[in-house]
C-alpha cells in the first residue's frame, strides 16, 4: 500500500479495499515509529487526522470523492492550518495555533485529502539542509548521518521514508527542488502565480512558490491539480483556466528539444552527480529527444543576487514577529525597545538573523542603489537568458544540486558552502519559471542525485509529461531508503 | 530686514470607502477596540494584502479635482520601521511612484491677525501648486494608560485608506496655510472623498514650516505633525514662525526637527530631530502588482465628478456678476452651492445677487444662530427661492421679506401663505399710493411749501409718513418716485 501511486490508492479507497481512516492509521503508526529518528514532522495530531479521515470515508461512502480523497498528505509547517499550530520552522512561532486556512490547505481540505501533519523545515525556509529548524535537524531516510536538504527537508524525508502519501513543499530558492534531489523524490515548483501565497508564511514574496512533493511526477501531476488556481486573495496569484496537468503525461518524447546549459556542467559539480544527470540524458536521446547546447551567461549572478533580494524582501516580511500580537514574547522587557530586541534576539536562530541583518543592509539609505537596484537588474538579464534559450530548445535539463546530501554539520559554519548548495535551482525563481527535480540514480556514497528540469513559463504539464516517460522507461523513482 | 515665511502642507485625508485599502475590515469609526481588525489588520503570518478599488478611484478622483496628472502606473513600496500600532512593521505607501502627479488648488486667502499674517488685509486669491498625492494605509493607535504599567493597541484604523496630499511650498502666511488647508478640505468633501471629520482624524495636517530672508535659500523647516484643527494650525504656525525668527535673530539655527504642537500651551516643541529620523528602507512592496490606470478608468471617474468649486467662482462671477468674495463663500461648501444653485433655477439669473445677499446674510446668519449646517436647513432651496420670487415681484419689501422668512424658519408652510396669512402684500397699485402720497401732502402743506423752498432732507420725512399711512406695505420704490414727481410740483 505505501508505495502504490496515488492514483492507485485512490482507486483502492474508492474500492473499499481500504478505508481512510485505515490508511491514515497505516501512516500515522510509520510516523510513531520512524519519526523519532528522521524528524521529519513538528506536529502530529492523530485526532484531527483521522477526523478528517472519518470525513473522506463518508465522502467515499456517498460517491463525491475526488482524486485526493481519503489520501493523507503531510503539510510543511509553513501553510497556515486552521487550529494546528503552525510554527515555520521557528521559536517564534513555537506557540502559534493558526486561525486560518492558508489557500493551499483549503484546496487540500475542499479535494477531501486528509492533513497528516506538519511537516519540520529550515526556520522560515533560510536553509538548504533543514539544520536551521528550532525543532532539530532532519534525517535522510537513505543515510541518517546526511541532511535532507532544505528547507523543505522534513517534506521530502517524510516522502522518502513513507512517511505520508505525498506532501506540500515550498520553494523559494530551490527548497523543493534540491531536497526532493537529497531524497530521491520527485517535486516540482510551478511558474510563480500559479499557486496561491495565502496563508504561506512568507520568506521572500516575489519568489516563494508552493509545490508538490512525491514519489513520481505523476503524483506531482495529481497533487498540482489540487494546489493551483486562481486566487483573489493573493494580488500576485494569476486569472488563468483551470489546467489538467496529467494531460501531457502520455505524450512522446520524440523530437523533443534538451537544453544544456555548459554552466551547469562547470567546475563545482561532483563527479558522481555529472555522471547520474549526462547517463539520463542518454536515456532522453533514446527516448527521441535531442539535445541542444545552451548558455546562460548570467546564472553564476544568480546566488549573488538571490543573496541580495532574498534577504531584502525577508528583513520586511519578518517585522511583523515582534512579540506584539502573537508568537513568542521574552520574558523579562525594561521596555518596548528592550522588548522588540530581546524578543527577536532570543525567538529567531541565527541564520534568519543573519539574513534579516543582510536585508536591511541593502535597503538602507545609500545602499539601496548598489545592491538592492542592482541585484533586480541583473535578475531581469537571468529571465532574459532563460528566454533566450527556450528559443533554442523546449526544456532546459542539467544537476538540481552539485553533490548529493552532504553529512549533518558538514557546512553548517559556512554559509556560502550552505548557499552553494542552491546554484542551479535559484535563477529559476529569480525568473519565475516552473522547475523540478526527479531521481536519476545514486552517487558515489550511494545517495540519490536528482536530475533538475527547467521549462519555459506555464509549461508545467509538458515537464510532467517530460519527467514520467523517463519514469516510465526507469526505476530510479521507486527505489526506496533500506532500512525503514 | 524683513524675513519670509515659507509653508508646505502635507494632508492626511481619509477616504470614505466603507473597507479598508487591503482587506474587507470595516472602517466604521468609534467601535469597541480591535473589533474590525482582521488577520489582514493584525497581520497575521501569511496574510496578504488586495488593493480596494474604491480607495483607487477616490484618488484618481481627487486628481481630477486639482487637474493633476494621473500616473498611468503606480507602485506601491514598504515603509519599514517598528511601533505596536504598525501590525507588519512596516506601512503600505507609496514613494517613487505616486498615484497623483502635480496639480494645484485655487485658494481664497482671508488675512489673519497675527505675527505671521501676510501682506495687506484686502481677501486675495491665490494658486497652490501640488507636488503629489499618494495612497497609503493608516497605523493602529497606542492607547497609552489603559491599563497600569500597559499600553493597549487598538488596531481598528490600522488599513484605514488614507490619501497624502503634498503642497508645494508655496505659502507665505498662516493666513496662506489655513486657506489652503480649508479649500482642500472642501475639495474632498465636495468631490465626497473624504467625511473631513477633523475629529476623529479624517483630515490631518503637517505644516512644514521655515523662514528666510525675500530672495535668499529656503531655510531648514521643522515640520509640526498632526494638527487637526484650523485654529491650531494658524496657532502653531504663529509660534513656530517667531521662535524661529528669534532664534536667527539671538544667533541660533534652525536644526531640522519633526514638532508637536501643545493647544493648552500654545507653544510647539521638537519630537525628534534630524539625527534621529528613520531610515525607513523603502522597497516596492512584492505582494502587490503596479498599480495600472487606463484612460478607461479615468474617464469614467471623471464621468462622476461634480461642478468643482473653481469652476462654479468663475460661473457665478462671470454669469451672474457676483463679488469674487460671494463666489467664495457660496462655494464654500457643495451643499451651500447646490443650495444656491437650486434658488436661482427658481428666480432666474437676474435675480441671483438678490438670492446669494440673502444666503450669506440672513441665511447664514440664522444658520450659525442655531448651529446649523446648510445641509441641515430647516427651510428648502424650493421654500426659499418661493421668497425670493416675492421680493423680486415686488410683492414683499424687505422688511416683509424678513418677516416671511421668520416664519418659514420656525414654521415651514409657503412664502404665499404667510404673504395672505400676514397681510405681508405691499401696495404697488400706482394709484392707491399716489392717494396716499395726496393724503400726507395735504396733511402737511407747511411741509411741502419748505421743502419746495429748497429743504431738500425734508424728503425722508415725507417717505416716513407715507410709509406710515400705508402701514408699511407701499412699495418703497414706487412710492419714491411717486412722492419725488408731487413735491416738485
Amino acid at each position: 500500500m505505501l508505495n502504490l501511486s496515488l492514483q492507485q490508492q485512490g482507486d483502492a479507497l474508492r474500492a473499499k479495499k481500504i478505508s481512510s481512516v485505515e490508511l491514515t492509521r497505516l501512516y500515522l503508526d510509520r510516523i510513531a515509529t520512524h519519526n523519532p529518528v528522521l524528524n521529519a514532522y513538528v506536529t502530529v495530531e492523530a485526532n484531527k487526522s483521522l477526523a478528517q479521515a472519518r470525513a473522506a470515508d463518508a465522502m467515499l461512502a456517498n460517491g463525491s470523492a475526488q482524486a485526493l480523497t481519503g489520501i493523507p498528505i503531510a503539510q510543511k509547517d509553513i501553510f497556515c492550518a486552521h487550529g494546528w499550530r503552525t510554527t515555520c520552522g521557528s521559536k517564534m512561532l513555537d506557540n502559534f495555533i493558526a486561525p486560518y486556512d492558508a489557500h493551499v490547505i483549503s484546496q487540500f481540505n475542499a479535494a477531501g485529502a486528509v492533513n497528516l501533519g506538519k511537516t519540520n523545515m529550515d526556520e522560515f525556509a533560510m536553509g538548504s539542509s533543514n539544520e536551521t529548524s528550532y525543532f532539530g535537524p532532519v534525517r535522510n531516510p537513505w543515510d541518517i548521518k546526511a541532511v535532507p536538504g532544505g528547507s523543505s527537508g522534513g517534506a521530502a524525508s517524510a516522502v522518502a521514508a513513507r512517511l505520508c502519501a505525498a506532501a506540500t513543499g515550498t520553494d523559494t530558492g530551490g527548497s523543493i527542488r534540491q531536497p526532493a534531489a537529497l531524497c530521491g523524490i520527485t517535486g516540482i515548483k510551478p511558474t510563480y502565480g500559479t499557486v496561491s501565497r495565502y496563508g504561506m508564511i512568507a520568506f521572500a514574496s516575489s519568489l516563494d512558490q508552493a509545490g508538490p512533493m512525491a514519489r513520481s511526477a505523476e503524483d506531482c501531476a495529481l497533487m498540482l491539480n489540487v494546489m493551483t488556481g486562481h486566487d483573489p486573495r493573493d494580488s500576485t496569484s494569476l486569472v488563468r483556466d483551470k489546467e489538467d496537468y496529467m494531460r501531457e503525461l502520455n505524450k512522446p518524447l520524440a523530437g523533443l528539444r534538451i537544453g544544456l546549459p555548459r554552466e551547469f556542467f562547470a567546475e563545482g559539480l561532483s563527479q558522481d552527480v555529472a555522471a547520474c544527470v549526462q547517463a539520463a540524458v542518454a536515456e532522453y536521446q533514446k527516448l527521441g529527444a535531442t539535445v541542444v547546447d545552451i548558455s546562460l551567461p548570467n546564472a553564476k549572478l544568480a546566488v549573488p543576487v538571490y543573496y541580495v533580494l532574498a534577504p531584502a524582501e525577508a528583513s520586511s516580511n519578518l517585522s511583523r514577529f515582534d512579540g506584539v500580537r502573537y508568537g513568542y514574547r521574552a520574558p523579562d522587557y525594561t521596555d518596548l525597545t528592550d522588548m522588540y530586541e530581546k524578543t527577536r534576539a532570543q525567538g529567531f536562530g541565527a541564520e534568519v538573523k543573519r539574513r534579516i541583518m543582510i536585508g536591511t543592509y541593502v535597503l538602507s539609505h545609500g545602499y539601496y542603489d548598489a545592491y538592492y537596484l542592482q541585484a533586480q537588474k541583473i535578475r531581469r538579464l537571468i529571465a532574459q537568458d532563460f528566454v533566450e534559450a527556450f528559443k533554442q530548445c523546449d526544456v532546459i535539463m542539467g544537476p538540481t544540486s552539485p553533490s548529493t546530501a552532504f553529512n549533518l554539520g558538514e557546512k553548517g559554519d559556512d554559509p556560502v558552502q550552505m548557499y552553494l548548495s542552491d546554484i542551479y535551482t535559484i535563477a529559476v525563481n529569480l525568473a519565475g519559471l516552473p522547475g523540478m527535480s526527479i531521481p536519476c540514480g545514486t552517487g558515489a556514497n550511494a545517495l540519490p542525485v536528482g536530475l533538475q528540469i527547467i521549462g519555459d513559463y506555464f509549461k508545467e504539464a509538458q515537464m510532467l509529461g517530460v519527467a514520467h516517460q523517463y519514469q516510465l522507461a526507469t526505476d530510479w523513482h521507486s527505489r526506496a531508503p533500506q532500512g525503514l | 530686514m524683513k524675513w519670509e515665511i515659507v509653508i508646505g502642507l502635507e494632508v492626511h485625508t481619509q477616504l470614505s470607502t466603507h473597507t479598508k485599502i487591503f482587506s474587507g475590515a470595516s472602517t466604521a469609526f468609534g467601535a469597541e477596540p480591535n473589533t474590525q481588525a482582521d488577520a489582514v489588520s493584525i497581520a497575521l503570518p501569511g496574510v496578504l494584502p488586495v488593493l480596494n478599488q474604491g480607495a483607487v478611484e477616490r484618488a484618481i478622483k481627487f486628481g481630477l479635482a486639482v487637474g493633476a496628472h494621473i500616473a498611468p502606473r503606480s507602485v506601491f513600496a514598504r515603509k519599514n520601521y517598528f511601533y505596536p500600532d504598525l501590525p507588519k512593521g512596516y506601512q503600505i505607501s507609496q514613494m517613487d511612484l505616486p498615484v497623483v502627479g502635480q496639480g494645484a488648488l485655487t485658494i481664497q486667502v482671508e488675512p489673519l491677525s497675527g505675527p505671521s499674517t501676510g501682506s495687506g488685509l484686502k481677501p486675495y486669491e491665490k494658486t497652490v501648486r501640488i507636488i503629489r498625492a499618494h495612497l497609503e494605509e493608516d497605523a493602529g493607535k497606542s492607547v497609552h494608560g489603559a491599563t497600569q504599567n500597559l499600553t493597549g493597541i487598538d488596531l481598528n484604523r490600522a488599513g484605514t485608506p488614507l490619501l497624502e496630499i503634498v503642497s508645494e511650498p508655496d505659502m507665505r502666511s498662516a493666513a496662506e496655510a489655513v486657506a489652503y488647508a480649508k479649500a482642500l478640505h472642501t475639495v474632498v468633501r465636495w468631490i465626497g472623498i473624504c467625511d473631513g471629520n477633523m475629529q476623529e482624524g479624517s483630515f490631518r495636517c503637517d505644516v512644514n514650516v521655515s523662514v528666510r530672508r525675500p530672495g535668499e535659500p529656503l531655510g531648514t523647516r521643522r515640520e509640526i505633525k498632526n494638527l487637526n484643527s484650523f485654529k491650531f494650525m494658524q496657532q502653531a504656525i504663529d509660534f513656530e514662525v517667531q521662535w524661529q525668527i528669534d532664534t536667527l535673530e539671538s544667533g541660533g539655527k534652525i536644526q531640522q526637527a519633526t514638532i508637536l504642537f501643545n493647544p493648552d500651551t500654545g507653544e510647539t516643541r521638537s519630537m525628534r530631530s534630524k539625527e534621529d529620523a528613520h531610515d525607513y528602507r523603502y522597497f516596492p512592496d512584492p505582494d502587490l502588482l503596479p498599480l495600472d490606470i487606463t484612460p478607461a478608468m479615468i474617464e469614467a471617474v471623471r464621468a462622476t465628478l461634480p461642478e468643482l468649486p473653481q469652476a462654479k467662482r468663475e460661473r457665478y462671477t462671470h454669469e451672474f456678476g457676483l463679488s469674487a468674495y460671494d463666489a467664495a463663500s457660496l462655494t464654500s461648501s457643495r451643499e451651500m452651492a447646490e443650495f444656491f444653485d437650486a434658488s436661482v433655477t427658481m428666480v432666474g439669473a437676474a435675480n441671483a445677487k438678490l438670492a446669494a445677499n440673502w444666503l450669506i446674510g440672513e441665511v447664514s446668519a440664522q444658520l450659525n444662530r442655531d448651529g446649523l449646517d446648510i445641509a441641515k436647513c430647516p427651510i428648502s432651496a424650493a421654500q426659499f427661492g418661493g421668497m425670493l420670487a416675492r421680493i423680486a415681484d415686488g410683492t414683499i419689501s424687505n422688511s416683509g421679506a424678513k418677516e416671511v422668512f421668520r416664519a418659514l424658519w420656525s414654521e415651514g408652510g409657503t412664502a404665499d401663505a404667510i404673504i395672505d396669512a400676514k397681510g405681508l402684500k405691499q401696495v404697488s397699485d400706482s394709484g392707491a399710493i399716489e392717494q396716499i402720497v395726496a393724503d400726507v401732502m395735504a396733511a402737511n402743506a407747511d411741509k411741502v411749501a419748505e421743502y419746495r423752498s429748497g429743504k431738500d432732507k425734508l424728503f425722508g420725512f415725507f417717505v416716513g409718513a407715507a410709509m406710515k399711512a400705508s402701514q408699511g406695505k407701499a412699495n418703497p420704490a414706487q412710492l419714491n418716485e411717486v412722492l419725488k414727481q408731487k413735491l416738485a410740483g
